[in-house]
């Protein structure tokens, strides 16, 4: 079922939900992504590049997100537009426990052409990992 | 050595065609770990309008990556990919990726410029059918980490 125009308004929020990200995911991603980046699977690399470990994909983190929107929307299609800074990388220990990103997110504007605007926040230990993160949904 | 603003508005030839199959759908959606059925049953995905299996939104960065590989791999732009962290990015859909779109990209430099030693590259890709259909344009913002220093040796 997918959410109408008329059942939303300003101020709404999102069912928040938090995601487990362990080094395993991580190569699950790459490999379903193409991106191949050691930084992503390779602790010495990313050390020696200057990173504190290895880091998810940021475009990851940016898919559960946006899973967030299209899981309250209840289809995917209907986001026109998203976007997102990667402002702090979401470190992924090499555990079982990985790391826990923590997704929120509430309806900013609705708008008479018909698309709803929210903005979105995500944290991993308590800091926010991505900026400015919104998307544009198109209603029926 | 800062990248050359020169190549701000530079546009790449076209990326190989790019057939997406209800397999690839399913996997990535699997690895974003998203378990919507219109990624994975044609006849949800038909229940909601459209003709095939739609992939996640995100997915279309494999189209774009793809396209910017050219920007990347320039030589002559001589972007130290060992040093670059994702900044940024948006896209915009036009319709949803779907099984069977065979797709290609064209990537446009729409900005360079060089901030505490830093290198920002914005490279837009334009993702369309091969037959010409628009489909995403996606923009991303690439941060070459401390390339943009004088003197300093990759």
């Amino acid at each position: 079922m997918t959410v109408t125009l008329a059942q939303v308004n300003k101020g709404d929020e999102l069912p928040a939900t938090s995601v487990r990200v362990t080094r395993g995911d991580l190569v699950r991603y790459a490999g379903a992504s193409g991106d191949f980046n050691p930084i992503h699977y390779s602790e010495s690399f990313a050390r020696r590049v200057g990173l504190p470990d290895v880091i998810a994909h940021g475009m990851l983190t940016m898919a559960l997100a946006t899973r967030l929107v299209s899981d309250w929307v209840g289809d995917p299609g209907r986001i026109v537009e998203h976007g997102v800074r990667f402002t702090r990388p979401v470190v992924v220990p090499d555990d079982d426990e990985g790391a826990l990103v923590e997704l929120s997110g509430k309806v900013t504007a609705v708008n008479e052409d018909g698309t709803v605007k929210l903005t979105l926040t995500a944290k991993c230990a308590g800091q926010g990992v991505l900026g400015g993160a919104y998307a544009l949904v198109h209603l029926p | 050595m800062p990248l050359d603003e020169g190549f701000i508005g530079r546009e790449y030839p076209p990326s190989s065609p790019y057939e997406v199959s209800r397999e690839k759908i399913r996997e990535f959606a699997h690895a974003v770990k998203d378990d919507s059925p219109l990624y994975r049953d044609a006849d949800s995905a038909r229940a909601a309008g459209y003709p095939d299996v739609i992939a996640p939104p995100t997915f279309a960065m494999r189209l774009a990556m793809t396209a910017q590989d050219a920007v990347v791999g320039d030589e002559q732009l001589g972007l130290d990919y060992d040093r670059v962290v994702h900044g940024h990015q948006a896209f915009r859909h036009h319709r949803p990726i779907r099984a069977g779109d065979v797709l290609t990209a064209v990537v446009h430099v729409d900005d360079i410029k060089s901030r505490a030693g830093n290198d920002f590259l914005t490279v837009r890709a334009e993702i369309g059918t091969v037959d010409g259909e628009p489909v995403c344009t996606a923009t991303s913002t690439l941060v070459a980490r401390g390339t943009a220093e004088e003197g300093e040796q990759a």
